[in-house]
């Protein structure tokens, strides 16, 4: 691919690129999408399951995400739901630079028309784009819930006070090793970050008050700031990592699964959250299972299967099945509670083909694995 | 007959849950439980489960109890699989737990042959919830409580499961009660909703 193919081309001109038509909510600040994600592939190292002499296995590379392309313009919220277990939290995870020890990833990742590398995105965590992560296991169980929102960083927060909270996983502090260690490590993390000017500032009240507003906003009583996360409940530990997202005021945010646990009242109320916020000018990318709930709010949906987006449609096309293109797609109208609730059996087929293909994370191989990351 | 009589719960200074709850369900039906989040819905289900001892008040299976020793009839499949299951051990182990599950379990939910020599952070939540639901099957509940189960799931998964949960608790005659935030789904499952 020429290098800055994207930035060539003329986006009032051409309806269609990037694989992809636009909302009519959608626009472009200074010509360039928000976050664009082009050929993104992920494998992971894993032993030759097969090989019957344990010691003798080779390693080989198993392809888990391939030639994945989604872009989010300013103003825009992308929906992206599809089968589970095909690599939608990977995504989310390769956008947020965290990796596996194990994990190559390929791919541009340009965000506010800067193309990223690894370094990069990982700087980028909670300084322009935020996580709101799948599982309520990112919390730290030992501190809480009150400091680990604040953070322990100040204003225009430094490396380490990140840590916690976007990029809960630990992997940050892998990929910047693992990515140190390649010959071709390009621009380095200040650099590209200075670049990214927020397009939209918003006045920081002081962290504290800015918390006490989102507790309130959230229905949080005050109190909940002083208890451990065990102590939550699954409901509030969701709110809790919504507000953990938005306390950096970040440009744009990558929600994971964000409402199982939520009722269906604060389940709409945080996805309409996210409506404003992209309605503000900046962009929301939901990763969800919850199509009924997507579809409230979402600009544009992208289906996911077999670790690429099989189909990108509109909103309105979900509202009958005949207007959906791919089967994947159709089994999925077809098996909501509030359509038939059956699973067709080519659905079934596709859905568990689907599985095979593109299991997650397989066996991790050993500490010595190869750290071959390109740069994104 | 599964019973809650009375019940009374509260977590170490905090406020007190339920307020003498009283319900009761008997197998062949499908009670779903109603509640704001935050309300209790998984406090009581782990004390339905035995997992909590109320206050005051009590859990009743036809009249007794829950045993103190052996499977209890009353199983729960959480809400969180990645924290039901021991990270340190292998698929298969964990799956083992329960009791013993026939291979023609393990392809009606989906559980793939490769999936067994891994460990839990090497499957996503909506397959390690497979195994959980498998492995509470696997102990022939009388009744099954289900928190939350198919959040997790995309809505072709979730149809599977549940289609293949409602054939088992009809096959076996297992009692069912479970929370669930989607209205639709309650909808399509509940024979009768329980207001917390």
């Amino acid at each position: 691919m020429v290098p800055h193919a994207h930035e060539h081309i003329d986006h009032s001109v051409e309806q269609t690129h990037h694989h992809h038509a636009h909302a009519q909510t959608s626009h472009h600040v200074d010509g360039h999408h928000l976050l664009q994600v082009e050929g993104l592939s992920i494998s992971f190292t894993m032993y030759e399951s097969a090989e019957p002499r344990f010691f003798r296995a080779r390693r080989m590379p198993v392809e888990v995400i391939s030639d994945l392309h989604i872009g989010v313009h300013a103003g825009e919220l992308v929906a992206i739901v599809g089968a589970s277990g095909s690599g939608k939290t990977l995504l989310a995870d390769a956008i947020m630079g965290i990796f596996e020890p194990n994990a190559t990833v390929r791919g541009r990742i340009w965000f506010n028309g800067v193309e990223q590398n690894a370094a990069s995105l990982a700087a980028l965590a909670g300084n322009g784009i935020s996580l709101v992560p799948q599982s309520v296991n990112h919390l730290d169980p030992l501190m809480k819930v009150g400091r680990q929102i604040l953070g322990h960083a100040t204003q225009g927060a430094t490396q380490g006070g990140r840590s916690l909270l976007c990029s809960p996983k630990t992997g940050r502090k892998q990929t910047t090793e693992c990515f140190g260690n390649t010959k071709e490590t390009v621009p380095l993390v200040s650099g590209n970050t200075k670049e990214t000017v927020p397009l939209v500032s918003h006045p920081q009240p002081s962290r504290a008050e800015r918390l006490a507003e989102l507790f309130k906003h959230y229905d949080l009583p005050p109190e909940v700031a002083d208890k451990y996360p065990h102590e939550l409940s699954g409901g509030m530990a969701r709110r809790v990592l919504l507000c953990c997202a938005l306390m950096d005021d970040p440009q744009v945010i990558i929600a994971d699964e964000p409402t199982p646990g939520l009722d269906l009242e604060l389940a709409r109320r945080a996805l309409d959250d996210f409506r404003e916020f992209a309605d503000s000018g900046r962009g929301v990318l939901l990763i969800t299972h919850d199509i009924e709930l997507a579809l409230r709010v979402a600009d544009r949906v992208a289906v996911f299967a077999e670790g690429t987006v099989i189909e990108e449609t509109a909103v309105a096309n979900f509202a009958s099945p005949d207007t959906l293109e791919h089967p994947f797609t159709r089994a999925l109208w077809h098996a909501l509670p509030e359509h038939d609730f059956q699973v067709p059996d080519d659905a079934t087929d596709a859905a568990t083909a689907t599985a095979a293909d593109t299991t997650s994370t397989p066996i991790a191989s050993d500490t010595q694995s190869e750290k071959n990351g390109e740069p994104c | 007959m599964l019973e809650a009589r009375d019940l009374h719960f509260a977590y170490p200074g905090q406020a007190e849950l339920f307020g003498g709850l009283t319900f009761s369900a008997k197998p062949q039906e499908r009670v779903a439980l109603a509640a704001p989040s935050g309300a209790g819905k998984s406090t009581l289900c782990k004390l339905l489960a035995g997992y909590l001892t109320p206050q005051s008040g009590a859990i009743l299976i036809d009249g007794k109890p829950l045993p103190n020793r052996g499977v209890c009839p009353v199983q729960l499949v959480w809400q969180h699989p990645e924290q039901a299951v021991d990270s340190h051990m292998r698929m298969q182990a964990i799956l083992d737990e329960g009791g013993t599950v026939t291979p023609q379990l393990r392809e009606e939910l989906g559980i793939r042959d490769e999936w067994l020599v891994r460990h839990p952070h090497e499957l996503s939540g909506g397959e390690l919830q497979r195994f959980c639901i498998a492995r509470a099957l696997a102990a022939n509940p009388r009744y099954l409580i289900a928190d939350e189960i198919s959040t997790m799931l995309d809505a072709v998964t979730q149809a599977h499961v549940w289609q293949m949960l409602l054939r088992a608790c009809d096959a076996r005659g297992i009692g069912l009660i479970f929370v669930s935030h989607s209205p639709a789904l309650t909808r399509r499952l509940a024979t009768r909703v329980i207001e917390l």
